[in-house]
Protein backbone atom coordinates (compact mmCIF):
# COMPACT_ATOMS: atom_id res chain seq x y z
CA UNK A 1 0.00 0.00 0.00
CA UNK A 2 1.64 3.29 1.01
CA UNK A 3 4.74 1.67 2.49
CA UNK A 4 7.13 -0.21 0.28
CA UNK A 5 9.52 -1.22 3.06
CA UNK A 6 9.09 -4.31 5.25
CA UNK A 7 5.75 -4.21 7.06
CA UNK A 8 5.69 -2.62 10.49
CA UNK A 9 4.91 -4.71 13.55
CA UNK A 10 2.79 -3.88 16.55
CA UNK A 11 4.17 -4.75 19.98
CA UNK A 12 1.75 -7.71 20.01
CA UNK A 13 3.26 -9.32 16.88
CA UNK A 14 5.03 -12.16 18.72
CA UNK A 15 1.91 -12.75 20.82
CA UNK A 16 -0.21 -13.20 17.68
CA UNK A 17 2.31 -15.62 16.21
CA UNK A 18 2.47 -17.62 19.43
CA UNK A 19 -1.34 -17.91 19.28
CA UNK A 20 -1.03 -19.42 15.80
CA UNK A 21 -2.20 -16.38 13.87
CA UNK A 22 -2.04 -16.29 10.12
CA UNK A 23 -0.46 -12.91 9.37
CA UNK A 24 -1.19 -10.57 6.48
CA UNK A 25 0.06 -7.19 5.26
CA UNK A 26 -2.59 -4.56 6.00
CA UNK A 27 -1.82 -0.95 5.12
CA UNK A 28 1.89 -1.57 5.62
CA UNK A 29 1.42 -3.47 8.88
CA UNK A 30 1.96 -7.17 9.58
CA UNK A 31 -1.37 -8.02 11.22
CA UNK A 32 -3.29 -11.18 12.22
CA UNK A 33 -5.88 -12.22 9.62
CA UNK A 34 -7.21 -14.97 11.88
CA UNK A 35 -6.04 -17.36 14.57
CA UNK A 36 -7.75 -20.39 12.98
CA UNK A 37 -11.29 -19.89 11.74
CA UNK A 38 -12.38 -16.40 10.79
CA UNK A 39 -16.02 -17.54 10.97
CA UNK A 40 -15.65 -18.78 14.54
CA UNK A 41 -14.01 -15.51 15.54
CA UNK A 42 -16.92 -13.62 13.99
CA UNK A 43 -19.49 -15.65 15.93
CA UNK A 44 -17.42 -15.35 19.11
CA UNK A 45 -17.75 -11.55 18.93
CA UNK A 46 -21.48 -11.67 18.08
CA UNK A 47 -22.25 -14.12 20.90
CA UNK A 48 -19.67 -13.51 23.66
CA UNK A 49 -16.48 -11.44 23.51
CA UNK A 50 -13.49 -11.14 21.23
CA UNK A 51 -10.49 -8.83 21.02
CA UNK A 52 -8.58 -7.24 18.16
CA UNK A 53 -5.13 -5.71 18.09
CA UNK A 54 -5.76 -2.33 16.46
CA UNK A 55 -2.43 -0.81 17.45
CA UNK A 56 -1.73 -0.07 13.80
CA UNK A 57 -4.27 2.75 13.98
CA UNK A 58 -2.81 6.21 14.39
CA UNK A 59 -3.40 8.18 17.60
CA UNK A 60 -2.85 11.93 17.26
CA UNK A 61 -3.14 14.35 20.19
CA UNK A 62 -3.97 18.01 19.57
CA UNK A 63 -3.03 20.63 22.14
CA UNK A 64 -3.56 24.36 22.22
CA UNK A 65 -6.02 27.11 23.05
CA UNK A 66 -7.30 27.13 19.46
CA UNK A 67 -7.89 23.39 19.19
CA UNK A 68 -11.70 23.56 19.07
CA UNK A 69 -11.75 26.34 16.44
CA UNK A 70 -9.23 24.29 14.45
CA UNK A 71 -11.45 21.19 14.54
CA UNK A 72 -14.49 23.29 13.54
CA UNK A 73 -12.47 24.05 10.41
CA UNK A 74 -10.95 20.57 9.86
CA UNK A 75 -13.91 18.16 9.95
CA UNK A 76 -17.44 17.90 8.49
CA UNK A 77 -19.20 16.98 11.73
CA UNK A 78 -19.52 19.63 14.43
CA UNK A 79 -17.14 19.36 17.38
CA UNK A 80 -19.52 21.70 19.19
CA UNK A 81 -21.53 18.53 19.86
CA UNK A 82 -18.64 17.62 22.21
CA UNK A 83 -19.34 19.43 25.48
CA UNK A 84 -18.58 16.81 28.14
CA UNK A 85 -14.98 15.67 28.61
CA UNK A 86 -14.59 12.10 27.35
CA UNK A 87 -17.27 12.41 24.65
CA UNK A 88 -16.41 11.11 21.17
CA UNK A 89 -17.52 12.07 17.67
CA UNK A 90 -17.30 10.14 14.38
CA UNK A 91 -16.57 12.36 11.39
CA UNK A 92 -14.86 12.75 8.04
CA UNK A 93 -12.21 15.28 7.11
CA UNK A 94 -12.66 16.52 3.57
CA UNK A 95 -10.65 18.19 0.85
CA UNK A 96 -11.87 21.41 -0.79
CA UNK A 97 -13.84 19.36 -3.35
CA UNK A 98 -15.77 17.62 -0.55
CA UNK A 99 -13.91 14.32 -1.05
CA UNK A 100 -13.12 12.22 2.03
CA UNK A 101 -9.45 12.40 3.09
CA UNK A 102 -10.16 10.03 5.98
CA UNK A 103 -12.77 9.09 8.57
CA UNK A 104 -11.81 9.39 12.21
CA UNK A 105 -12.96 9.55 15.81
CA UNK A 106 -12.38 12.72 17.84
CA UNK A 107 -12.29 12.53 21.64
CA UNK A 108 -12.84 15.68 23.68
CA UNK A 109 -10.50 15.50 26.65
CA UNK A 110 -10.28 19.18 27.64
CA UNK A 111 -10.80 22.57 26.07
CA UNK A 112 -7.15 22.57 24.98
CA UNK A 113 -6.74 18.82 24.39
CA UNK A 114 -8.52 16.66 21.79
CA UNK A 115 -7.45 13.20 20.64
CA UNK A 116 -7.89 11.85 17.10
CA UNK A 117 -7.77 8.22 15.99
CA UNK A 118 -7.23 7.95 12.23
CA UNK A 119 -6.65 5.02 9.86
CA UNK A 120 -3.29 3.28 9.54
CA UNK A 121 -3.17 3.12 5.74
CA UNK A 122 -3.72 6.90 5.48
CA UNK A 123 -1.33 7.89 8.27
CA UNK A 124 1.22 9.84 6.23
CA UNK A 125 -1.20 11.94 4.22
CA UNK A 126 -3.41 12.53 7.28
CA UNK A 127 -0.55 13.80 9.40
CA UNK A 128 0.67 16.07 6.61
CA UNK A 129 -2.83 17.44 6.03
CA UNK A 130 -3.57 17.97 9.72
CA UNK A 131 -0.21 19.68 10.32
CA UNK A 132 -0.75 21.99 7.36
CA UNK A 133 -4.28 22.91 8.39
CA UNK A 134 -3.30 23.31 12.06
CA UNK A 135 -0.49 25.80 11.48
CA UNK A 136 -2.63 28.97 11.34
CA UNK A 137 -4.29 27.92 14.63
CA UNK A 138 -0.98 27.30 16.43
CA UNK A 139 -2.25 23.88 17.47
CA UNK A 140 0.39 21.31 18.41
CA UNK A 141 -0.07 18.02 16.47
CA UNK A 142 1.56 15.15 18.32
CA UNK A 143 1.44 11.59 17.02
CA UNK A 144 1.49 8.95 19.78
CA UNK A 145 3.20 5.90 18.21
CA UNK A 146 4.09 4.62 21.68
CA UNK A 147 0.41 3.89 22.37
CA UNK A 148 -1.11 0.52 21.51
CA UNK A 149 -4.82 -0.20 21.14
CA UNK A 150 -6.92 -3.29 21.86
CA UNK A 151 -10.61 -3.43 20.88
CA UNK A 152 -12.71 -5.72 23.11
CA UNK A 153 -16.08 -6.34 21.48
CA UNK A 154 -19.19 -8.43 22.03
CA UNK A 155 -22.20 -8.71 24.34
CA UNK A 156 -19.93 -9.90 27.20
CA UNK A 157 -17.00 -7.64 26.30
CA UNK A 158 -17.58 -4.87 28.82
CA UNK A 159 -18.13 -7.20 31.74
CA UNK A 160 -15.03 -9.24 30.93
CA UNK A 161 -12.88 -6.17 30.31
CA UNK A 162 -14.00 -4.49 33.54
CA UNK A 163 -12.49 -7.44 35.42
CA UNK A 164 -8.96 -6.52 34.34
CA UNK A 165 -9.31 -2.93 35.57
CA UNK A 166 -8.39 -1.64 39.03
CA UNK A 167 -11.32 -2.14 41.36
CA UNK A 168 -11.58 1.56 42.08
CA UNK A 169 -12.16 2.30 38.37
CA UNK A 170 -14.69 -0.42 37.57
CA UNK A 171 -17.98 1.22 38.57
CA UNK A 172 -17.12 4.45 36.79
CA UNK A 173 -16.02 2.74 33.55
CA UNK A 174 -19.07 0.43 33.70
CA UNK A 175 -21.25 3.55 33.59
CA UNK A 176 -19.55 5.08 30.55
CA UNK A 177 -22.15 5.97 27.95
CA UNK A 178 -21.79 4.88 24.34
CA UNK A 179 -19.22 6.97 22.47
CA UNK A 180 -17.62 8.13 25.74
CA UNK A 181 -14.19 7.51 27.18
CA UNK A 182 -12.49 7.64 30.57
CA UNK A 183 -9.14 6.99 32.20
CA UNK A 184 -8.52 3.83 34.22
CA UNK A 185 -5.72 1.63 35.52
CA UNK A 186 -5.13 -2.08 35.15
CA UNK A 187 -5.83 -4.26 38.20
CA UNK A 188 -2.13 -4.40 39.11
CA UNK A 189 -1.80 -0.64 38.74
CA UNK A 190 0.95 -1.08 36.14
CA UNK A 191 -0.74 0.61 33.21
CA UNK A 192 -2.66 3.84 32.70
CA UNK A 193 -5.43 3.14 30.20
CA UNK A 194 -7.74 5.22 28.05
CA UNK A 195 -11.00 3.25 27.82
CA UNK A 196 -13.56 4.24 25.17
CA UNK A 197 -16.98 2.67 24.66
CA UNK A 198 -16.58 2.59 20.89
CA UNK A 199 -15.95 -0.07 18.27
CA UNK A 200 -16.16 -1.28 14.69
CA UNK A 201 -18.27 -4.43 15.01
CA UNK A 202 -21.84 -3.38 15.78
CA UNK A 203 -21.50 -4.88 19.24
CA UNK A 204 -21.05 -3.18 22.57
CA UNK A 205 -17.54 -3.05 23.99
CA UNK A 206 -14.45 -0.97 24.58
CA UNK A 207 -11.48 0.25 22.61
CA UNK A 208 -8.61 0.47 25.08
CA UNK A 209 -5.52 2.59 24.48
CA UNK A 210 -2.52 1.32 26.48
CA UNK A 211 1.18 2.26 26.56
CA UNK A 212 2.95 -0.29 24.37
CA UNK A 213 5.14 -1.53 27.24
CA UNK A 214 2.01 -2.82 28.97
CA UNK A 215 0.05 -3.94 25.90
CA UNK A 216 1.12 -7.60 26.04
CA UNK A 217 0.23 -7.84 29.75
CA UNK A 218 -3.20 -6.31 29.08
CA UNK A 219 -3.80 -8.69 26.15
CA UNK A 220 -2.88 -11.67 28.31
CA UNK A 221 -5.09 -10.46 31.17
CA UNK A 222 -8.03 -10.17 28.76
CA UNK A 223 -7.25 -13.64 27.38
CA UNK A 224 -7.30 -15.01 30.94
CA UNK A 225 -10.66 -13.26 31.46
CA UNK A 226 -12.11 -15.33 28.60
CA UNK A 227 -11.83 -12.82 25.76
CA UNK A 228 -10.78 -14.70 22.61
CA UNK A 229 -8.47 -13.20 19.99
CA UNK A 230 -10.01 -12.28 16.63
CA UNK A 231 -8.29 -11.17 13.45
CA UNK A 232 -8.80 -8.62 10.71
CA UNK A 233 -10.88 -11.13 8.70
CA UNK A 234 -13.58 -11.26 11.36
CA UNK A 235 -13.27 -7.51 11.92
CA UNK A 236 -14.14 -6.95 8.26
CA UNK A 237 -17.24 -9.18 8.21
CA UNK A 238 -18.41 -7.74 11.55
CA UNK A 239 -18.09 -4.11 10.47
CA UNK A 240 -19.80 -4.70 7.13
CA UNK A 241 -22.73 -6.48 8.82
CA UNK A 242 -22.88 -3.47 11.13
CA UNK A 243 -23.13 -1.15 8.11
CA UNK A 244 -19.83 0.61 8.76
CA UNK A 245 -17.65 2.00 5.99
CA UNK A 246 -14.04 1.03 5.33
CA UNK A 247 -11.86 3.87 4.10
CA UNK A 248 -10.25 3.18 0.72
CA UNK A 249 -12.92 0.64 -0.19
CA UNK A 250 -16.23 2.41 0.50
CA UNK A 251 -15.03 5.99 0.17
CA UNK A 252 -11.94 7.98 -0.76
CA UNK A 253 -10.94 11.46 -1.91
CA UNK A 254 -13.14 11.23 -5.03
CA UNK A 255 -16.29 10.50 -3.00
CA UNK A 256 -18.32 12.90 -0.86
CA UNK A 257 -19.94 11.84 2.41
CA UNK A 258 -23.34 12.13 0.66
CA UNK A 259 -22.22 9.47 -1.83
CA UNK A 260 -20.94 7.19 0.95
CA UNK A 261 -24.10 7.07 3.11
CA UNK A 262 -22.39 9.39 5.59
CA UNK A 263 -24.79 12.35 5.37
CA UNK A 264 -25.53 11.76 9.07
CA UNK A 265 -21.94 12.75 9.88
CA UNK A 266 -22.16 16.10 8.07
CA UNK A 267 -23.25 19.11 10.09
CA UNK A 268 -24.09 22.24 8.07
CA UNK A 269 -24.41 24.27 11.26
CA UNK A 270 -24.62 27.99 10.74
CA UNK A 271 -21.50 30.08 10.41
CA UNK A 272 -19.01 27.21 10.47
CA UNK A 273 -16.62 27.27 7.54
CA UNK A 274 -15.13 23.77 7.34
CA UNK A 275 -13.05 22.56 4.43
CA UNK A 276 -15.28 21.06 1.75
CA UNK A 277 -18.43 22.80 2.97
CA UNK A 278 -19.16 24.83 -0.18
CA UNK A 279 -18.72 21.72 -2.35
CA UNK A 280 -21.13 19.79 -0.12
CA UNK A 281 -23.67 22.61 -0.19
CA UNK A 282 -23.60 22.68 -4.00
CA UNK A 283 -23.98 18.92 -4.08
CA UNK A 284 -26.89 19.12 -1.66
CA UNK A 285 -28.71 21.60 -3.89
CA UNK A 286 -27.96 19.78 -7.15
CA UNK A 287 -28.28 16.30 -5.65
CA UNK A 288 -25.32 13.94 -5.32
CA UNK A 289 -24.72 12.13 -8.64
CA UNK A 290 -24.17 8.78 -6.92
CA UNK A 291 -25.49 6.93 -3.89
CA UNK A 292 -24.34 4.06 -1.70
CA UNK A 293 -26.83 1.22 -1.18
CA UNK A 294 -26.92 -2.03 0.76
CA UNK A 295 -27.40 -5.34 -1.08
CA UNK A 296 -28.26 -8.89 -0.04
CA UNK A 297 -27.92 -11.87 -2.37
CA UNK A 298 -30.16 -14.87 -1.70
CA UNK A 299 -28.43 -17.06 -4.29
CA UNK A 300 -25.24 -18.98 -3.64
CA UNK A 301 -22.02 -17.05 -4.09
CA UNK A 302 -20.26 -14.06 -2.61
CA UNK A 303 -20.47 -10.43 -3.74
CA UNK A 304 -16.95 -9.05 -4.13
CA UNK A 305 -15.28 -5.67 -4.50
CA UNK A 306 -15.24 -4.41 -8.09
CA UNK A 307 -18.13 -6.46 -9.49
CA UNK A 308 -20.45 -4.46 -11.78
CA UNK A 309 -23.88 -3.59 -10.39
CA UNK A 310 -26.74 -3.08 -12.88
CA UNK A 311 -29.63 -0.76 -12.01
CA UNK A 312 -32.43 1.08 -13.83
CA UNK A 313 -30.39 4.28 -13.48
CA UNK A 314 -27.13 2.89 -14.84
CA UNK A 315 -24.21 0.75 -13.72
CA UNK A 316 -22.27 0.98 -10.49
CA UNK A 317 -19.92 -1.27 -8.57
CA UNK A 318 -19.60 -3.36 -5.45
CA UNK A 319 -17.51 -1.58 -2.78
CA UNK A 320 -17.23 -3.87 0.26
CA UNK A 321 -18.71 -7.30 -0.35
CA UNK A 322 -18.49 -10.44 1.73
CA UNK A 323 -20.20 -13.53 3.06
CA UNK A 324 -22.18 -12.56 6.16
CA UNK A 325 -21.59 -15.26 8.79
CA UNK A 326 -24.60 -14.08 10.83
CA UNK A 327 -27.04 -14.16 7.88
CA UNK A 328 -25.48 -17.13 6.05
CA UNK A 329 -25.57 -15.26 2.73
CA UNK A 330 -23.67 -12.54 0.95
CA UNK A 331 -24.04 -8.81 1.66
CA UNK A 332 -22.43 -5.75 0.11
CA UNK A 333 -22.25 -2.01 -0.21
CA UNK A 334 -22.51 -0.70 -3.77
CA UNK A 335 -22.10 2.75 -5.28
CA UNK A 336 -24.62 3.31 -8.07
CA UNK A 337 -26.04 6.31 -9.95
CA UNK A 338 -28.55 8.41 -8.01
CA UNK A 339 -32.20 7.40 -8.34
CA UNK A 340 -35.07 6.09 -6.27
CA UNK A 341 -34.54 2.32 -6.04
CA UNK A 342 -37.39 0.51 -4.26
CA UNK A 343 -36.30 -1.74 -1.39
CA UNK A 344 -36.21 -5.49 -1.86
CA UNK A 345 -36.33 -7.44 -5.10
CA UNK A 346 -38.48 -4.62 -6.57
CA UNK A 347 -35.27 -2.60 -6.82
CA UNK A 348 -34.47 -4.66 -9.92
CA UNK A 349 -30.76 -4.60 -9.12
CA UNK A 350 -28.46 -7.28 -10.51
CA UNK A 351 -24.77 -8.02 -10.08
CA UNK A 352 -22.46 -9.35 -12.79
CA UNK A 353 -20.74 -12.37 -11.27
CA UNK A 354 -18.39 -13.87 -13.84
CA UNK A 355 -20.75 -13.02 -16.67
CA UNK A 356 -23.94 -14.10 -14.90
CA UNK A 357 -26.44 -11.36 -13.91
CA UNK A 358 -27.55 -12.40 -10.44
CA UNK A 359 -30.57 -10.65 -8.86
CA UNK A 360 -29.96 -9.01 -5.46
CA UNK A 361 -32.22 -7.21 -2.98
CA UNK A 362 -31.77 -3.58 -1.98
CA UNK A 363 -31.84 -3.28 1.83
CA UNK A 364 -31.31 -0.68 4.51
CA UNK A 365 -28.25 -1.12 6.66
CA UNK A 366 -26.98 -2.00 9.26
CA UNK A 367 -27.60 -5.54 8.10
CA UNK A 368 -27.09 -6.85 11.65
CA UNK A 369 -27.44 -5.04 14.96
CA UNK A 370 -26.85 -6.45 18.45
CA UNK A 371 -26.44 -9.92 16.99
CA UNK A 372 -29.78 -9.88 15.09
CA UNK A 373 -30.57 -9.61 11.38
CA UNK A 374 -32.41 -6.34 10.80
CA UNK A 375 -35.94 -6.13 9.38
CA UNK A 376 -36.06 -6.61 5.62
CA UNK A 377 -32.53 -8.05 5.46
CA UNK B 1 2.48 -27.79 7.62
CA UNK B 2 0.27 -30.86 7.45
CA UNK B 3 1.58 -34.15 6.07
CA UNK B 4 1.04 -34.74 2.36
CA UNK B 5 -0.29 -38.28 1.74
CA UNK B 6 2.09 -40.33 -0.40
CA UNK B 7 -0.59 -41.83 -2.66
CA UNK B 8 -1.64 -38.49 -4.17
CA UNK B 9 -0.57 -36.62 -7.25
CA UNK B 10 -0.89 -32.85 -7.63
CA UNK B 11 -1.43 -30.00 -10.03
CA UNK B 12 0.60 -26.81 -9.53
CA UNK B 13 -2.76 -25.11 -8.99
CA UNK B 14 -3.15 -27.18 -5.78
CA UNK B 15 -5.63 -29.90 -6.82
CA UNK B 16 -4.89 -33.45 -5.74
CA UNK B 17 -5.79 -36.71 -7.52
CA UNK B 18 -5.94 -40.21 -6.05
CA UNK B 19 -6.24 -43.39 -8.12
CA UNK B 20 -8.78 -45.63 -6.38
CA UNK B 21 -8.88 -49.44 -6.45
CA UNK B 22 -11.43 -49.42 -9.28
CA UNK B 23 -9.21 -47.21 -11.46
CA UNK B 24 -11.37 -44.13 -10.97
CA UNK B 25 -9.75 -40.94 -9.80
CA UNK B 26 -10.86 -38.86 -6.83
CA UNK B 27 -10.08 -35.14 -6.92
CA UNK B 28 -9.91 -32.45 -4.23
CA UNK B 29 -7.88 -29.38 -3.26
CA UNK B 30 -4.78 -29.57 -1.11
CA UNK B 31 -4.56 -28.73 2.56
CA UNK B 32 -2.27 -25.86 1.61
CA UNK B 33 -4.94 -24.50 -0.76
CA UNK B 34 -7.69 -24.62 1.86
CA UNK B 35 -5.36 -22.82 4.26
CA UNK B 36 -4.78 -20.05 1.74
CA UNK B 37 -8.50 -19.68 1.07
CA UNK B 38 -9.58 -19.74 4.70
CA UNK B 39 -13.13 -20.64 5.78
CA UNK B 40 -15.02 -22.07 2.80
CA UNK B 41 -18.65 -21.03 2.43
CA UNK B 42 -19.73 -22.42 -0.95
CA UNK B 43 -18.68 -25.21 -3.29
CA UNK B 44 -20.01 -25.17 -6.85
CA UNK B 45 -19.94 -28.82 -7.97
CA UNK B 46 -19.98 -30.27 -11.49
CA UNK B 47 -22.79 -32.68 -12.44
CA UNK B 48 -22.44 -36.45 -12.60
CA UNK B 49 -22.09 -37.38 -16.26
CA UNK B 50 -20.27 -34.14 -17.22
CA UNK B 51 -17.34 -34.68 -19.55
CA UNK B 52 -14.29 -32.75 -18.36
CA UNK B 53 -11.03 -31.80 -20.02
CA UNK B 54 -7.66 -31.82 -18.23
CA UNK B 55 -6.67 -28.26 -17.32
CA UNK B 56 -10.19 -26.82 -17.53
CA UNK B 57 -12.07 -25.32 -14.57
CA UNK B 58 -14.77 -27.74 -13.44
CA UNK B 59 -15.73 -26.58 -9.94
CA UNK B 60 -15.50 -23.44 -7.81
CA UNK B 61 -14.61 -23.26 -4.14
CA UNK B 62 -15.50 -19.99 -2.47
CA UNK B 63 -14.30 -18.77 0.91
CA UNK B 64 -15.11 -15.62 2.85
CA UNK B 65 -11.99 -14.17 1.26
CA UNK B 66 -11.94 -15.37 -2.35
CA UNK B 67 -13.40 -17.58 -5.06
CA UNK B 68 -11.10 -20.11 -6.70
CA UNK B 69 -11.55 -22.38 -9.69
CA UNK B 70 -10.81 -26.08 -9.33
CA UNK B 71 -9.08 -27.48 -12.42
CA UNK B 72 -9.43 -31.00 -13.79
CA UNK B 73 -6.19 -32.95 -13.41
CA UNK B 74 -7.32 -35.41 -16.07
CA UNK B 75 -9.88 -35.77 -18.87
CA UNK B 76 -12.87 -38.05 -18.47
CA UNK B 77 -16.41 -38.30 -17.16
CA UNK B 78 -17.65 -37.32 -13.69
CA UNK B 79 -19.04 -40.40 -11.94
CA UNK B 80 -19.64 -38.94 -8.45
CA UNK B 81 -19.65 -35.59 -6.65
CA UNK B 82 -19.41 -34.90 -2.92
CA UNK B 83 -22.87 -33.40 -2.47
CA UNK B 84 -22.35 -33.25 1.32
CA UNK B 85 -20.17 -30.20 0.64
CA UNK B 86 -23.27 -28.18 -0.32
CA UNK B 87 -24.28 -28.07 3.34
CA UNK B 88 -20.85 -28.44 4.89
CA UNK B 89 -18.23 -26.73 2.70
CA UNK B 90 -16.04 -26.43 5.81
CA UNK B 91 -15.39 -30.18 5.48
CA UNK B 92 -12.65 -29.18 3.00
CA UNK B 93 -11.04 -27.00 5.69
CA UNK B 94 -11.20 -29.84 8.18
CA UNK B 95 -10.15 -32.79 6.00
CA UNK B 96 -8.93 -31.68 2.58
CA UNK B 97 -7.43 -35.06 1.63
CA UNK B 98 -10.28 -37.22 2.99
CA UNK B 99 -13.91 -36.27 3.62
CA UNK B 100 -13.30 -33.04 1.71
CA UNK B 101 -12.96 -34.74 -1.69
CA UNK B 102 -14.84 -32.89 -4.45
CA UNK B 103 -15.53 -35.25 -7.38
CA UNK B 104 -14.62 -38.62 -8.94
CA UNK B 105 -13.71 -38.99 -12.59
CA UNK B 106 -13.49 -41.97 -14.92
CA UNK B 107 -10.32 -41.22 -16.88
CA UNK B 108 -10.13 -41.41 -20.67
CA UNK B 109 -6.37 -41.23 -20.84
CA UNK B 110 -4.88 -42.56 -17.60
CA UNK B 111 -1.42 -41.65 -18.96
CA UNK B 112 -2.23 -38.01 -18.21
CA UNK B 113 -1.54 -38.90 -14.58
CA UNK B 114 2.16 -39.00 -15.41
CA UNK B 115 2.09 -35.26 -16.03
CA UNK B 116 1.08 -34.55 -12.42
CA UNK B 117 3.45 -33.72 -9.56
CA UNK B 118 4.59 -36.38 -7.10
CA UNK B 119 4.04 -35.53 -3.39
CA UNK B 120 7.72 -34.61 -2.94
CA UNK B 121 7.67 -32.29 -5.94
CA UNK B 122 4.49 -30.66 -4.67
CA UNK B 123 6.05 -30.21 -1.21
CA UNK B 124 9.04 -28.58 -2.88
CA UNK B 125 6.75 -26.25 -4.82
CA UNK B 126 5.14 -25.14 -1.55
CA UNK B 127 8.56 -24.55 0.00
CA UNK B 128 9.48 -22.32 -2.94
CA UNK B 129 6.20 -20.40 -2.60
CA UNK B 130 6.98 -19.72 1.04
CA UNK B 131 10.26 -18.00 0.21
Amino acid sequence: MTQTAAPQKTVLNDTHRALGAKMVDFGGWDMPLSYGSQLEEHHQVRRDAGMFDVSHMTVVDLHGAQTRPFLRHLVANSVDKLQKPGKALYTCMLNAQGGVIDDLIIYYLGEEFFRLVVNAATRDKDLAWIAQEAAPFAVEVRERPELSMIAVQGPQAREKALGVLAEIDRARIAKLGKFSAGAAQTADGAAALFVARTGYTGEDGFEIIVPEQQAVALWNALLAAGVKPAGLGARDTLRLEAGMNLYGQDMDETVSPYEAALAWTVSLDEGRDFTGRSALESQKVAGAPRQMIGLVMDEKGVLRHGQTVLTAFGDGEILSGTFSPTLGKSIAFARVPAGDLPLGAQGGVRVDIRGRHVPVRVVKFPFVRDGQAQEGV
Amino acid sequence: MSEIPGDLKFLKSHEWARVEGDGKITVGISDHAQGLLGDLVYVDLPAVGDRIEAGNAVAVVESVKAASDVYAPISGTITAVNSALADKPETINEDAYGEGWIFVVEAEEPDQLNDLLEPDDYAELLEDEDH
